[in-house]
């Protein structure tokens, strides 16, 4: 057997789990999606273990357990798999915490089609993360709109169906431009070869024209933009994350949100790198904005899942930040950011979660001195929160360290401006946590009950995720640099005097 | 046996862990017993490595753990460089910390989280002692930031306080602030040197790699980093709040230990500071007038805690003048002395409190000299101490700095100079008001006597007595070669330092000192010897801290609120979504047959997105064939 039907398990598992859980009659749903979800995780833990990037396979970059299947040969349609470091990183971060969605939430109502929709979310994501084809990524990442659609407006509070449909739209819309952007760069590949193809590898190869490529890069920044959120295609998310189910807002922050980042990478920068240094100057002043304006409007933001929206769009703003820096360095902290930043924000919503779960409600002013009541949800969410801010010792330093100090060799205005956000971090948070934990907590606030052993047992692995890239980054951030090193521009990795920049 | 020296940052990790891990299941008295032998057990290794450096001829060794993060430009490692400046720093740190971890036992019995106290403090131990023990900047980060957290959680430590909530926030932010100049030096560092290593930058620094103007704006970086850890200028007015926490983390962490961690970092960093002329002298002003204004506001408080906390932002002040003269031997001798006698007072006050029921008011106070049998002599010594009387600690160490200022700025001198009549008289107001004069306490304590407190924390106030008593011996001026000065000086950078004064000009010195001391100590004795009526000495303007924190809440908090409401009640919902819907609109308007396409049904959506896919692929298909 190929080593690339692993990474067909993958794909295909989550789909059919879907459809066994629609089929089966058993009594708790719930079990059987964790089980199918535990079993996804280890496919991906299998695939990590597995995995020897292999450099010497040129044009690879990297990759591993690839295959390439003709599907439609003279439509240029084929499926095309493998993964990288930076892939890598990403189907792991989504099995984790897939496992951890429907293992820490429960539906409200209809157990079945929610479980069997978060599944299918999974296998979409998962194709996306592992495709090489730019055409089959771009139908995988269309296939996510429909279940996210139907968990955000069945599941979601009471402005859902409007926050999915804002959602939807703004998507779609994006969509477009990177379908278009694709198309012109398969046809300007079959003009010079006579091969008609999506592939990553071959479109890498394509000689265009700076203009067109920073046209592409343009249409592919507004189609991932949205996604991400880059400021300002942004303002779907706030809506959405706080509108959806705890396990929705956790899929569309931590995993939805890095197919855009991803993408970025991926199909735009890594691919079309000469549109990079005629982009980069917008798109950093954007990223600086963002992490800015998502942190003025976090510290202000009346509810948690609003604060943890905006402080995303913040994060967001230092991917993007180094993903348009050319420097290999900070490219590869925006890979480790894209993982940490997915783990740390699945944390809060779920902790977020439990609170309204207790309380019935995730505005600010509603909660008040829960630490008295509950010492070990405040300590729990503690760690996430100065993970978050970015203190080292816990994942999130590292990664943003990492973005700053690598922009900083190359666009030092930018990097020192954005280096300001690490202070606001601090200030929405801490705040935040001044008035839902600290004080004394009176009413309802006094009887909350502390972290049950199921939430113990869902928070446990992101923590120690969270603790443990924080003390030993290496085991992801060698594989993801390798990758990103050996892809990018030889400039990007050093400079003229061959110093590593 | 080099490896003993990771011991010493290992015990507070272990003890942290075990109470962690034990949690409920020890019984308070084991809590603190564990807490204070991991950091005991940590100052024997500390001591250790000591004895074994002194015998080595290379006394700059690196231990190294494990790579830590090896990507592109930045390769740094979890290893620890082991020389007599961190040493020094251990050997302090520890044993302080050890004699407050004591006293706590005592201090914090009556607390609900007692063992949490235990946990956070042995967290803080291991934080500071990563920071000044770390081989890069990084690592010294990790520390910098770590001890930042815990002073978070233990300032904030009585939670359901507003005020300590509100100044557990504030310390964190305003230090978040400075830690922005420290990651930029780094920046600076990695991208011009291509190394964040101590040794390595030191080497490399004289290169030429870094233009002059670059090593400026570095060190500039670096003072705004020292300034929010160390509490100076402009960043100075965190730490007086910080005195919300409990008295023995007001010891350890905003007196003898974490708030000098701005200062050690500009002493390691010396080998690039004294590049930087520029860089020096605003480091110079930075302390010289920190240490001034921290003085004046400190004559001027009620709270006994906040005038030993204006008072440690001002000794600090001078430290970090000292660095600016390039003395920065001076400067750690001061810290050290500093250490002991800071220590004490806060511990001194600490059971001044405890006696009387927690009440921190000065004007509540009085008499208590007959009721302290230990607190009040050793309280005496810090007091000594710190108003500069020979032949106690404080008098060699600030003598040492106002030598060195003498010899490289005579306006600074005078600066540090009235600063010293100062601080004589705002530790001999804060004496009298405590210990003489009438007993004002008696309805605080419903009648009854005060009491002295257990042997647990007198023994730490002896201990801190006799060093303070005896640690000018550390760099006595006539046995200058054979003593802290030498044992720190080739580690160091000394080309910038000042040119050492005739034995003349420091007999000179040293009794101009005396005198300036006298004074403030008179004037104190003379000025509170009644207090019926109350003197109106206290001006609102310094006890309002120069009216610093409105400033601030004025130029810069309430206008940045204003500003971030202006982001989500306009900027958001208007200006955004208004341009998105306008854009729609427009969309929307321009074709009436796509009109049945924004009906809002999702499966018309879908169908418009297959739709879209066949479209394209009906373009590819003509391109092709």
């Amino acid at each position: 057997m190929h080593s690339s039907w692993w990474l067909n398990a993958l794909i295909v598992w989550p789909f059919v789990a879907a459809g066994l859980i629609a089929v089966l009659r058993v009594s708790s749903v719930k079990f059987l999606a964790v089980a199918f979800a535990a079993i996804e995780a280890a496919i991906a833990v299998l695939v990590w273990c597995g995995y020897r990037g292999n450099l010497a396979v040129s044009g690879t970059g990297g990759a591993d357990y690839v295959s390439h299947t003709w599907w439609a040969r003279s439509l240029g349609l084929a499926h095309s798999v493998g993964v990288d470091g930076i892939s890598l990183l990403m189907v792991v971060l989504t099995a984790i915490v897939a496992l951890l969605a429907l293992a820490g939430t429960t539906a409200a109502h209809h157990e079945r089609s929610y479980s069997a929709w978060l599944l299918i979310l999974v296998g979409a994501s998962m194709g996306a993360f592992v495709t090489r084809d730019l055409m089959e990524f771009f139908l995988f990442f269309e296939l996510t709109l429909i279940p996210s659609y139907f968990l955000i407006s069945r599941w979601g509070g009471k402005d859902a169906t409007r926050a999915a449909l804002k959602f939807f739209i703004y998507t779609l819309f994006g969509s477009g431009f990177l379908l278009v952007g694709a198309i012109y760069l398969a046809v300007r590949h079959y003009d010079q070869t006579g091969i008609l193809s999506f592939d990553y590898a071959a479109l890498h190869g394509t000689v265009i024209t700076t203009a067109a490529s920073v046209w592409v890069m343009v249409g592919f920044l507004i189609a991932f933009g949205v996604k991400s959120p880059l400021w300002p295609l942004h303002t779907w998310s706030p809506l959405a994350y706080a509108e959806a189910p705890t396990a929705g807002s956790m899929m569309l922050s931590a995993i939805l949100a890095k197919l855009g980042t991803y993408g970025l990478l991926r199909f735009g920068v890594l691919m079309l790198p000469g549109a990079v240094p005629h982009v980069a100057p917008y798109v950093l002043t954007l990223a600086v904005v963002g992490i800015l304006y998502g942190s003025a409007l976090a510290a202000v933001s009346k509810d948690l899942k609003r604060l943890v929206a905006y402080s995303s769009l913040a994060q967001v703003g230092f991917i993007m930040l180094g993903l348009f820096s050319q420097s290999a360095t900070a490219i590869s902290g925006s890979v480790l950011l894209m993982f940490n930043h997915g783990v740390i924000t699945a944390a809060f919503f779920l902790l977020i979660g439990g609170l309204e779960k207790r309380r019935g409600t995730s505005l600010i002013s509603d909660l008040r001195g829960l630490q008295g009541p509950a010492p070990v949800l405040a300590g729990i969410f503690t760690v996430v929160m100065l993970a978050s801010i970015g203190v080292p010792g816990l994942s999130g330093f590292i990664s943003e360290y990492l973005v700053l100090a690598g922009t900083f060799a190359t666009h030092p205005w930018w990097s020192v401006v954005a280096t300001t956000g690490v202070i606001f971090a601090a200030l929405y948070l801490l705040w935040a946590y001044q008035r839902v934990f600290h004080g004394l907590a009176e009413g309802e606030n006094a009887q909350i009950t502390d972290a049950t052993t199921a939430e113990k047992i869902a928070l446990a692995p992101l923590i120690a995720l969270i603790v443990v890239l924080g003390i030993y980054p290496q085991v992801a951030l060698s594989r993801a640099s390798h990758s990103v090193n050996s892809q990018a521009p030889a400039t990007w990795v050093t400079d003229s005097t061959g110093q590593v920049k | 046996m080099s490896h003993v020296a990771t011991l010493i940052a290992l015990f507070p990790l272990a003890g942290f862990v075990a109470i962690l891990v034990l949690g409920s299941s020890l019984t308070k008295n084991s809590a603190g017993w564990i807490g204070t032998s991991a950091v005991g057990a940590s100052f024997i290794a500390s001591v250790a490595t000591f004895v074994w450096l002194l015998h080595q001829s290379n006394r700059e060794v690196t231990i190294h753990l494990f790579d830590w993060i090896n990507v592109g430009l930045i390769h740094v490692n979890v290893a620890f460089l082991i020389d007599p400046l961190s040493i020094t720093m251990c050997l302090f740190v520890t044993g302080i910390s050890t004699l407050i971890h004591l006293y706590s036992i005592g201090y914090m019995h009556g607390e609900r989280d007692f063992r949490k106290f235990f946990l956070y403090l042995n967290a803080f131990v291991f934080s500071m002692l990563i920071l000044v023990t770390a081989d890069n900047l990084v690592l010294t980060f990790v520390g910098w930031e770590g001890v930042g957290a815990c002073s978070y959680w233990l300032v904030s430590y009585y939670f359901t306080k507003d005020a300590a909530a509100s100044a557990g926030k504030k310390a964190f932010i305003y230090n978040r602030v400075g830690d922005v100049g420290l990651l930029i030096a780094m920046f600076f560092f990695a991208s011009h040197l291509h190394t964040l290593t101590y040794l390595s930058i030191f080497t490399t620094i004289s290169s030429g790699a870094m233009s002059p103007v670059v090593i400026t704006l570095t060190v500039l970086a670096l003072l705004l980093a020292a300034s929010g850890k160390s509490a100076q200028i402009p960043l100075f007015n965190w730490l007086p709040d910080a005195m919300e926490g409990p008295t023995p983390v007001s010891a350890l962490i905003h007196a003898a230990t974490m708030v000098t961690a701005g200062v050690y970092l500009l002493c390691r960093m010396s080998w690039v500071v004294q590049y930087s002329h520029a860089g020096k002298l605003t480091i110079a002003i930075i302390g010289g007038l920190t240490a001034f204004v921290a003085a004046t506001v400190a004559t001027s408080q009620r709270d006994i805690k906040k005038v030993l906390a204006f008072s440690t932002v001002s000794q600090i002040g001078y430290m970090v003048l000292a660095v600016g003269s390039g003395a920065y031997i001076a400067a750690i001798f001061l810290m050290v002395a500093h250490a002991f006698f800071k220590a004490l007072l806060f511990l001194g006050s600490g059971s001044v409190i405890h006696s009387l029921n927690g009440e921190q008011d000065l004007h509540k106070m009085g008499g208590l000299r007959k009721f302290l049998p230990w607190t009040f002599p050793t309280f005496t010594i810090g007091w000594l101490a710190i108003s500069g009387i020979p032949p106690f600690a404080g008098f060699w160490a600030k003598g040492d700095i106002l030598v060195n200022v003498y010899q490289s700025n005579k306006i600074l001198y005078a600066l540090a100079l009235f600063t010293a009549v100062l601080t004589a008289y705002y530790m001999s107001r804060l004496f009298v008001l405590t210990f003489r004069g009438t007993e004002r306490f008696r309805e605080i304590t419903e009648g009854h006597d005060p009491h002295e407190s257990p042997w647990v924390m007198t023994l730490p106030l002896v201990v801190l007595a006799v060093l303070a008593f005896l640690g000018g011996a550390l760099d006595l001026p006539f046995v200058h070669h054979n003593s802290l000065a030498g044992w720190l000086s080739p580690i160091l950078a000394m080309a910038g330092a000042p040119a050492e004064a005739s034995s003349t000009a420091q007999w000179a010195l040293s009794i101009v000192d005396i005198v300036a001391a006298l004074i403030g100590l008179v004037a104190a004795f003379t000025l509170w010897r009644n207090t019926e009526p109350w003197p109106t000495y206290e001006s609102s303007f310094l006890e309002r801290v120069w009216r610093w924190d409105d400033a601030y809440d004025t130029v810069l908090g309430r206008p940045a609120q204003r500003l971030a409401l202006v982001g989500a009640d306009v900027v958001e919902p208007l200006l955004i979504d208004g341009a998105v819907a306008a854009v729609a609109g427009a969309a929307r308007d321009s074709g009436a047959g796509l009109r049945k396409a924004q009906s809002g049904f999702v499966r018309h959506y879908a169908v418009v997105m297959m739709a879209g896919v066949a479209v394209a692929l009906v373009f590819v298909i003509a391109r092709v064939w």
